[in-house]
């Protein structure tokens, strides 16, 4: 089933004719779906004429809420891809018994797999938390708008440069069939000829950068920008764990850039960094992708439990039980995640002392993240708890993250590893701490600050919909996959021996389309809620009893956030406002500097995804021509030296005006 | 923090800051510069230990000893120290405000860088001519990798230097230029620290080993 | 550990049976294996289960009572909106997670060296040591695109996709690969260890019950990874010895061209046997140089050692032109790879090749040898930088 490599031309490089996968009923009728789709939303804009609309206020908008919306939308609709990945492979696992190969070929299916894992994480997880960082943080410390907003911008387009590259692999050659980390020497040139590899590797490089830069760019705000009085002990968890988290994506993604170029270099140069001859070695690669691997784990997870701490704190009406050690458990778990990275592989063969190291490190990162439990648990004790969805999830996370905490603690004991590693219960282990924990969490935030974007709040009912759908539903899914691991089925299989193992496969699929249900409903969610946006909405700012300085604002807040910088006293800052009675300013207001918009983003972001389109197609003109475009488009966007305007007093007081009257209507 | 009220005092809390100043442009760039320059520093980390771990696989081919120039090596040494120098006198320039010094020292500086590449350049394609190329062994992919990508960093440098130079004398030492000659400055010496650790770990104990 | 089996059997009879068997009447071959390394593995799963559950099931019932207990309609509860600190709370809820951790640590330094699964068994079941003058089965295990070589060397036969072994004897798996990764696993007999090109990883294992069992491949390793399955059939000596004249009788001979030929990819492969194995095959393998006229590694490790070949060497790359290579039309497109200097010599040093460092037996919590000498500092004498390539 490899395809055979198509003559290299001069113009078109391997691109041809049959690089469409023209010999795929299934990617043929996804390809109809996906024009057929794509043809309507482009004419529907057209129609409506919002094409200038979306390029003014929103592709060239450097205003953080809008990116982070925008990284919440290319999200959600990955998710959607990568679900239909997974929906995939549980339906081919549940036929593929008795002899029957199943619907999908090995080339189809080992494609599946590679590609439901990496755009789960770096194009669901990462936008995701990316996203929520992107708008919660500002507002969270009282600025105006991050320390780049322009790198900001290019940031999200990178990122959405790479998940454009991969989504054109779907329906332009292939992806990569390697597995989601693309272990040489299978991912070398000798055993992937194909361009699949190539797809992943420039994918990742492209939207890597974007992440890179986005980290900087929140590190930096979130050190310079805090508003006057906020010390570091005085900020918001979330934001805590933001630092945590970019401080991660800096000192760890680099090392997957430069590991994924020197995979890129055995590919293109043929140098030998992971080859089988001439000394290169393939336990490199595994190590120092796996450097970059696990501290990843925490980027993802870190937000999320800034969420949950906001959101037990919020919705049980109380402090946060143990903040300082909420912190510092944050902390330590940063700087562990960097001394754990063997236990991906203690089956290499590292030794016993060697692997009792970094097992007993794995052991030790369970304490602080047992601790922060335990502080959720003590913030709920005496609390008044509300019931709303965002406390929803972070109960059904507490419950589901704690059995997934245990099983990954047993994946720590090497000799336990030995016999569970790469089975399905690996599987269900990482589902269960990442849908459990991120999902559940991204869940409970979007519930928790939809409001504050949009003013007004989600509908519940399909909330709970959704919720009681998601939670059985995951364990429906996951249940049966740890079952087997413990029975030996390891995983990545396509086809089946034993028929035993069917009715386990069956159950997955049906937990696969319960979870499915629950995607729907938070879908009709969404929908139901902006029809009846007026009954739902949120006139306070505040609709929760908030804590934190993003409640102080409007919903959804002005383009400058704050009026006037808020002055921080007190931990819970709007709580400490509120509760000593804090009069919002009504007069006084003053211009406020706020960065333009720029296009220039957009443009050296495609211009990228280009230069990484042409170099997988081996299109060496277009790499040239392109590359001489994006240093040129970047010398040239630096000769523009007007990047500001002034938002003038009028404006300003013009909009605190309509909040005033908005106030006074809603009380 | 376990105090949600302050004692009351005469004078009321203040909750918000009447006569802000915006933060002046450019107040967290050398920041956020910094902290873009370690992320660069893990990955040539990563390249170190790639040739520290692959350094010894000749693949039964030639070692640093057969290949290395250590004369020419030293020279293109000098070459990036002295740029690095002169960097240095274009800055000082800057703190005068003395327009024509910065463009003079500026311009010296990438004679300089260029130099430093031409002679990088003359020694990778002399490796290559020999049939030594990144392909020939791990050993010599990791060196090629590691200071291509330094002179690919240098080449970088240089562009920027070029258009610096442009926007120096078309716009004067304006703010946001003495801003970015700043950051280029921290560039151009955190190649010359890189450098020289490629120049003792790679060049001289490759030649003592 | 001799003395914890009662226990751990009761532990599985308290847990298993109830938890698992009854839930899904499956074969939980993890935790039921027929083999004493994959049984001491299995225990381990359940000891840490329940040790964790210690601290787990507190916490999930707290979650449910609180959840329960504060809920806003509930008005009788008492609200303490401003309690956010209790220094006696912080200690227990840091100590009791750390000192779960620091019995689950003790656990895994000493079960971590015990089951290393490099060190020679010291034991084939609770209470049957090793004798010394036992001397484990040999099998070298290939992973091919995609199917399983495994060479007797004692026996002198092969055999693709089929193994079986002698009850009760220590086996020693030296395990390797042809081109990519993949995992060399028998859940009922042992743990996985990683099947890598140009490597020898060992794994020691004992059958301690007869039967026919799953093998497989627990990496991904391309298209044909599904089907790249065998059985291995733990058998009495008799049954063995039957085996192996089955396989002598079918003939055949794995020599390097053989080889060769077996090596090349193909997916859902049959049972083949082989009635002879060329000597030192499975030593070419590791050293990637089956393929004549290549320069095995070993030779070229220690050539490197001495400085290399000089720039002479830099002429030393033989081309083979594949047509399964993309790279036609690059510099070095198809397969290269350094020639062989001098034939002879390196069959030799192929023969003469020390062993890798092998380890003492260890036995019991406090990681003795058998002897009953204890060494000092025990865990050190593992580790070192394995796997190794053999040189």
């Amino acid at each position: 089933m490899i395809p055979q490599p198509a003559p290299v031309s001069p113009i078109l490089g391997k691109l041809s004719l049959d690089a469409l996968p023209l010999h795929e009923p299934i990617v043929v009728a996804t390809f109809c779906g996906v024009a057929l789709g794509g043809i309507g939303l482009v004419a529907a804009l057209t129609y409506f004429k919002l094409w200038g609309y979306l390029w003014k206020n929103w592709f060239t908008s450097v205003d953080h809420k809008k990116i982070g919306i925008m990284y919440m939308i290319l999200g959600l609709v990955m998710f959607l891809r990568g679900f239909a990945d997974a929906l995939m492979m549980r339906l081919q696992q549940a036929l593929a018994f008795n002899g029957s190969e199943g619907y999908l070929n090995a080339h189809h299916f080992d494609q599946v797999f590679t590609a439901h894992g990496v755009i789960m994480i770096f194009f669901v997880a990462m936008p995701f938390v990316t996203g929520l960082m992107n708008y919660i943080v500002p507002l969270q410390i009282g600025a105006r708008d991050v320390s780049f907003p322009f790198l900001n911008n290019f940031s999200f387009w990178m990122t959405t440069g790479g998940a454009v590259l991969v989504m054109a692999s779907l329906f332009v050659g292939e992806f990569a069939q390697t597995g989601w980390l693309a272990y040489p020497p299978l991912s070398g040139i000798l055993y992937s000829p194909g361009v699949g590899v190539d797809y992943y590797l420039w994918a990742l490089q492209v939207a890597g950068v974007g992440t890179t830069l986005s980290g900087i760019n929140l590190i930096v705000t979130i050190l310079k920008l805090r508003a006057p009085g906020m010390t570091l002990m005085k900020m918001p968890v979330f934001t805590w764990t933001s630092l945590c988290t970019n401080v991660l994506i800096v000192a760890s993604f680099p090392v997957l850039t430069a590991v994924l170029a020197l995979l890129g270099l055995d590919r293109y140069a043929h140098t030998n960094f992971f080859t089988n001859d001439f000394g290169g070695s393939a336990m490199m690669y595994v190590n120092l992708i796996w450097i970059w691997g696990h501290p990843e784990v925490y980027i993802l997870i870190l937000p999320l439990f800034g969420v949950f701490s906001e959101v037990t704190s919020t919705f049980s009406g109380k402090k946060l039980f143990g903040y300082s050690s909420m912190v510092y458990a944050t902390i330590v778990i940063t700087i562990l995640s960097y001394l754990v990275w063997l236990h991906h592989f203690f089956t290499m063969g590292s030794g016993a002392s060697v692997n009792s190291f970094f097992g007993i490190t794995t052991m030790v990162i369970s304490i602080p993240t047992g601790a922060k439990i335990f502080n959720w648990l003590f913030t709920m004790y005496r609390g008044r708890i509300r019931f709303e969805l965002p406390m929803m999830w972070t109960v059904a996370f507490m419950l589901t993250f704690a059995i997934g905490g245990m099983t990954g603690v047993m994946l720590a004991i090497p000799p336990a590893d030995f016999v569970l590693h790469n089975s399905l219960f690996l599987i269900a282990h990482f589902h269960n701490v990442i849908i459990g924990g991120v999902l559940f969490g991204l869940f409970a935030a979007i519930n928790f600050w939809w409001p504050k974007a949009f003013g007004f709040k989600l509908n519940v009912f399909w909330g709970k919909v959704s919720f009681w759908c998601w939670v059985p539903g995951f364990w429906l899914a996951f249940l049966p996959l740890y079952i087997m691991g413990l029975m030996g089925v390891t995983r990545r299989m396509r086809v089946f021996d034993d028929p035993s193992l069917q009715i386990f496969f069956v159950v997955a699929a049906l937990g696969a389309a319960l979870i499915a249900a629950g995607i729907g409903a938070m879908l009709v969610q969404f929908a139901v809620s902006i029809w009846k946006r007026e009954e739902l909405k949120d006139v306070t700012g505040d609709p929760w009893n908030g804590r934190t300085l993003e409640w102080a604002t409007s919903s959804p807040p002005p383009e400058y956030n704050f009026a006037f910088t808020p002055v921080i006293h007190d931990l819970d800052a709007w709580y400490d406002m509120k509760s000593r009675g804090c009069e919002r300013p009504l007069t006084g207001f003053k211009d406020i500097h706020m960065p333009s918009n720029t296009g220039a983003g957009v443009i050296l972001a495609g211009i990228s995804t280009l230069i990484g389109f042409a170099l997988i197609w081996h299109i060496w003109w277009l790499v040239g021509l392109s590359f001489v475009a994006l240093i040129g488009g970047a010398i040239f966007h630096t000769f523009n030296y007007n990047r500001d305007f002034d938002i003038p007093a009028e404006t300003v007081a013009e909009t605190e005006a309509a909040r005033t009257r908005q106030l006074a209507a809603g009380a | 923090m376990s105090t949600t009220t302050l004692p009351a005092t005469d004078e009321p809390v203040r909750f918000f800051d009447f006569d802000e100043h915006p933060h002046p442009e450019g107040y967290s760039t050398m920041l956020g510069f910094w902290i873009y320059l370690m992320s660069d520093c893990l990955i040539f980390a990563i390249l170190f230990a790639c040739y520290a771990v692959l350094g010894g696989n000749f693949a039964g081919g030639p070692g640093p000893k057969d290949l290395f120039d250590l004369p020419l090596v030293a020279l293109n040494t000098a070459m990036l120290l002295f740029s690095s120098i002169t960097y240095g006198f274009a800055m000082l320039g800057m703190a005068k405000g003395n327009k024509t010094q910065v463009l003079v020292w500026l311009a010296i500086t990438l004679v300089f860088g260029g130099c430093f590449l031409g002679i990088e350049l003359y020694e990778f394609s002399e490796l290559i001519h020999e049939g030594a190329g990144p392909w020939r062994s791990a050993f010599l992919s990791s060196f090629f990798t590691l200071v291509g990508t330094h002179g690919l960093h240098v080449t970088f440098g240089s562009i920027w230097l070029i258009t610096l130079m442009v926007q120096v004398s078309r716009f004067g030492l304006t703010a946001a230029n003495q801003r970015r000659l700043a950051c280029l400055s921290l560039f151009w010496h955190f190649l010359d620290v890189i450098w020289i650790g490629v120049f003792t770990f790679v060049y001289l104990m490759g030649m003592l080993r | 550990m001799p003395r914890s089996r009662p226990l751990s059997a009761r532990l599985r009879a308290l847990l298993t049976l109830p938890a698992f068997a009854l839930l899904c009447g499956c074969d939980m071959v993890v935790l039921n294996p027929a083999g004493d390394v994959a049984r001491q593995q299995g225990d381990l799963v359940i000891v840490s289960t329940l040790l964790m559950l210690l601290i787990i099931i507190p916490v999930m019932a707290l979650v449910v009572l609180f959840a329960w207990r504060y809920r806003e309609s509930n008005k009788e509860a008492h609200y303490e909106p401003d309690w956010d600190h209790s220094t006696g709370l912080e200690l227990v809820i840091w100590s009791a997670p750390l000192l779960i951790i620091i019995c689950l640590g003790a656990i895994t330094w000493v079960s971590t060296h015990l089951l290393d699964p490099y060190r020679p068994l010291a034991r084939t079941g609770p209470n049957q040591p090793v004798a010394a003058n036992v001397k484990p089965l040999e099998v070298q295990v290939v992973a091919l695109d995609w199917k399983w070589l495994f060479i007797y060397p004692e026996q002198g036969i092969a055999t693709v996709n089929e193994m079986a072994a002698p009850v009760g004897r220590p086996i020693r798996f030296r395990i390797s690969a042809s081109s990519v990764m993949n995992s060399f696993y028998i859940p009922a007999l042992a743990g996985q260890i990683y099947a890598m090109p140009a490597m020898e990883t060992p794994l020691n294992a004992v059958f301690d019950k007869t039967g026919v069992f799953q093998g497989f491949s627990a990496n991904y390793s391309g298209h044909g990874f599904s089907k790249m399955r065998f059985k291995a059939h733990s058998v009495d000596q008799a049954g063995f010895d039957a085996w192996v004249a089955e396989a002598r009788k079918a003939g055949g001979n794995l020599d390097r061209a053989a080889y060769l030929q077996l090596e090349r990819p193909s997916e859902g492969d049959p049972v083949r046997r082989f009635a002879a194995v060329e000597t030192g095959l499975f030593d070419r393998v590791t050293n990637l140089c089956v393929q004549p006229g290549k320069m095995c590694m070993h030779q070229m490790m220690a050539l490197d050692a001495e400085g290399g070949m000089g720039k002479a060497g830099l002429h030393n790359v033989r081309h083979v032109e594949d047509k399964t290579s993309a790279t036609g039309t690059h510099m070095h497109g198809g397969k290269s790879f350094v020639g062989e200097i001098c034939a002879d010599k390196m069959d030799v040093a192929v023969r003469a090749q020390p062993k890798p460092v092998r380890q003492a037996p260890l036995a019991g919590a406090g990681l003795k040898q058998p002897s009953g000498a204890p060494t000092p500092t025990a865990p050190s004498v593992a580790s070192e930088t394995r796997p190794r390539p053999l040189s």
